[in-house]
């Protein structure tokens, strides 16, 4: 008999080990012969740990099993969830990069072939560099760390450039609150992103990649380094990978706990071992950047989409989306959610269905009061705002940004003003000093956020004129996206602040 | 992370060799310093700098940037709660003023018998079964005050 319990991060934290122990010990006790399979992560974060039973009708589910549960599991007296691709959740979607995660084995190379794994490397491996970039660009896959960037271009920029050496470094420091689908991918199908990363490797010429991750993903860091082992020996890297006479191989790295790190340059710094603060750019990463070198950074998200459209083909890829959107996007649902978890959909659904048909709203049964998109830099986006598609200009049209496509969601007992506060506390615990606005302003909007708290309504001008300059002074996204929650807090819940006042009065 | 007896200059120096070959070795270096030591110990300054062929300001200013490194030991156990937006959405900071003052400790502080060092985290993207902490290595999810209680009971606190 096989059975899968997840052995992600949010599966293990609610007790997926000790379970897959007590069905090991449930087996034996009765004699029973069973293989567990430690998978990804569905991504139903509401039924971790989600434990499937391998039969013949397929896959079947049974949610939020406890380890006293697993005698009674085996014997079959567990009420399941049905077959698990089945459940709604997971029907609706659209799974192109996350096809496999919770499906396969993580570090299995063959299951991983199995379910359509390296069928994009093999056919990179058959390519030049110029066609494997044109690939990459006609998909329209643009960053999804957030800033969107076209991916297509920012290879040909490394692609063109001469150099000794070029490397491919992916930002896995996914520090934003209510995102998780780095983290998901890299425990749940972790050759996904090797992968992505050789076909970046020979398209632009690098043949050394680093993956910068954090160091709150224990898991994730384990994971990513025996799947890096496990492609070393079954030849995806190395001094000839795939066979194609090219080489590519990498390494994990592990962050020290710093946010800003997730900004590319400061993720470079801190890669060569530097304090991690901002870069100017010019010079682009692209040009000079880890070592000097040029070097593509790109989100783990985005690297780990690269295999699918190489396997299926850039314009299967690019038919899905909205507007300049193209492909899916991997909405990660969270916060005070009743169906929390990773959703892949094609770009252009709204934010209002997300929230209320997919999430089913809030878990405290209250209504909800505003939406958090796009991590501690993202705007509050209201409820008036819910007909906003999922897309990167759509939302920049409506005053927000998409970001790494995660969503808190807060019912109407949040502090908006206190929200804004925290907004700006966060941006001086982790700014790293180099520029002025950020370093200053940070502490200076906590301090003016206080005054207003305490009823004074002419601090309300001078926070909206120092989030202005924040915004335009910064060096980067920490300080100059800010205010982003602070103003939307500011603007759409304009009586959190003023009640305070007259509280006050 | 694991505590070992009082550095040496020898076990540093072997310590820090063995990263010489990777490229930027300087956070692999601090990361396996803490993992042996607990803490970056001071004697480890001077060396790194002359590994490296950098000052020892330089050293301290890599050390002192990172929310990782310790200058000296934590606490026998270290407990992190998330103190960002989606555990927030949930009720983060009550239970975490509700854990502070069962402890008796700030942000930051250590037990009096060195059992407890407790810090704030800022996502340990556990966002959608949140709040969310970390005791020592070990990841807890959809933590409240009875799961932190059966933690802290076990922890001998």
């Amino acid at each position: 008999m096989k059975i899968y319990v997840p052995l992600d991060s949010a599966a293990v934290a609610l007790g997926a080990d000790d379970l897959a122990d007590a069905i090991v010990a449930a087996a034996a006790d009765r004699n029973i012969e069973v293989q567990v399979i430690r998978n990804g992560s569905r991504g139903m974060a509401w039924l971790e740990p989600l434990v499937e039973i391998e039969t013949d009708a397929g896959r079947i589910g049974y949610g939020n099993v406890d380890a006293s549960d697993a005698a009674a599991l085996l014997d079959g007296k567990l009420s399941s969830l049905g077959k698990v691709d089945d459940l709604p959740f997971l029907a609706r979607q659209t799974r192109l990069t996350f096809a496999r995660c919770g499906v396969i084995d993580p570090l299995d190379l063959t299951d991983y072939q199995a379910h359509g794994g390296l069928a994009g490397l093999r056919r990179a491996a058959q390519m030049d560099q110029a066609a494997i970039v044109d690939e990459v660009t006609k998909s329209g896959l643009r960053g999804r760390g957030g800033a969107g960037f076209p991916t297509g271009i920012k290879w040909k920029t490394v692609s063109d450039a001469t150099a000794d050496q070029k490397y491919i470094v992916c930002n896995a420091d996914e520090g934003d609150s209510g995102t998780f689908a780095d983290r998901m991918i890299m425990e749940g199908d972790p050759f996904s992103l090797i992968e992505g990363m050789a076909i970046a490797g020979l398209g632009v010429g690098a043949t050394k990649g680093y993956v910068y991750l954090r160091s709150e993903y224990p898991v994730a860091i384990r994971v990513m380094r025996a799947a890096v082992q496990a492609a070393r020996k079954g030849g995806v890297l190395g001094a000839d990978v795939m066979g194609s006479g090219r080489a590519f191989d990498m390494e994990i790295r592990v962050g020290a706990g710093a946010y800003v790190c997730g900004e590319e340059t400061a993720l470079l710094n801190s890669l060569e071992g530097k304090r991690g603060t901002v870069r100017a750019k010019p010079p682009l990463p692209a040009l000079e950047g880890f070592m000097g070198r040029p070097t593509v950074v790109n989100n783990v998200i985005s690297l780990a989409s690269v295999p699918v459209i190489f396997e299926k083909g850039a314009d299967h890829y690019a038919n899905f989306g909205v507007g300049r959107s193209r492909g899916t996007v991997t909405l990660q649902i969270a916060g005070n959610v009743k169906h929390g978890g990773l959703f892949e959909t094609a770009f252009g659904t709204t934010l209002g269905e997300v929230v209320n048909d997919i999430a089913g709203g809030t878990a405290s049964g209250r209504p909800v009061k505003a939406v958090q998109v796009g991590g501690p830099l993202g705007a509050y986006m209201p409820v008036s705002k819910f007909d906003t598609p999922m897309g990167y200009e759509e939302f920049d049209q409506n005053g927000g940004l998409i970001g790494h496509a995660g969503l808190v969601v807060f019912d109407d007992s949040a502090d908006m003003l206190q929200m804004a506060r925290f907004a700006m506390e966060f941006c001086a615990v982790e700014s790293c000093g180099k520029c002025t606005p950020c370093r200053i302003g940070a502490v200076r909007g906590v301090e003016t956020i206080d005054r207003i708290a305490q009823g004074d309504g002419a601090a309300i001008e001078l926070l909206t004129d120092l989030c202005e300059t924040m915004k335009d002074g910064s060096l980067c996204a920490l300080g100059g996206f800010t205010p982003f929650p602070v103003m939307s807090a500011l603007t759409h819940f304009p009586d959190e602040f003023a009640a305070q006042k007259q509280a006050a009065e | 992370m694991s505590t070992l007896a009082a550095p040496n200059e020898n076990d540093l120096k072997d310590l820090i060799s063995s990263h010489l070959n990777l490229e930027g070795p300087m956070l692999p270096i601090l990361h396996a310093l803490q993992h042996a030591y607990g803490y970056i110990p001071a004697l480890a300054h001077g060396l790194i700098a002359e590994a490296l062929n950098i000052t020892k300001a330089e050293v301290h200013g890599v050390i002192s940037f990172y929310h990782d490194f310790r200058e000296k030991p934590a606490g026998t156990h270290v407990i992190k709660l998330c103190r960002a937006e989606a555990c927030q959405s949930v009720g983060a900071n009550a239970f975490a003023a509700d854990t502070l003052k069962k402890l008796g400790l700030d942000w930051h502080e250590t037990s009096a018998d060195g059992a407890i060092t407790i810090e704030p985290v800022y996502c340990l993207g556990l966002c959608a079964c949140a709040p969310a902490a970390m005791v020592d290595d070990r990841l807890v999810a959809r933590v409240d005050g009875a799961k932190m209680d059966k933690i802290l009971k076990e922890l001998g606190a």
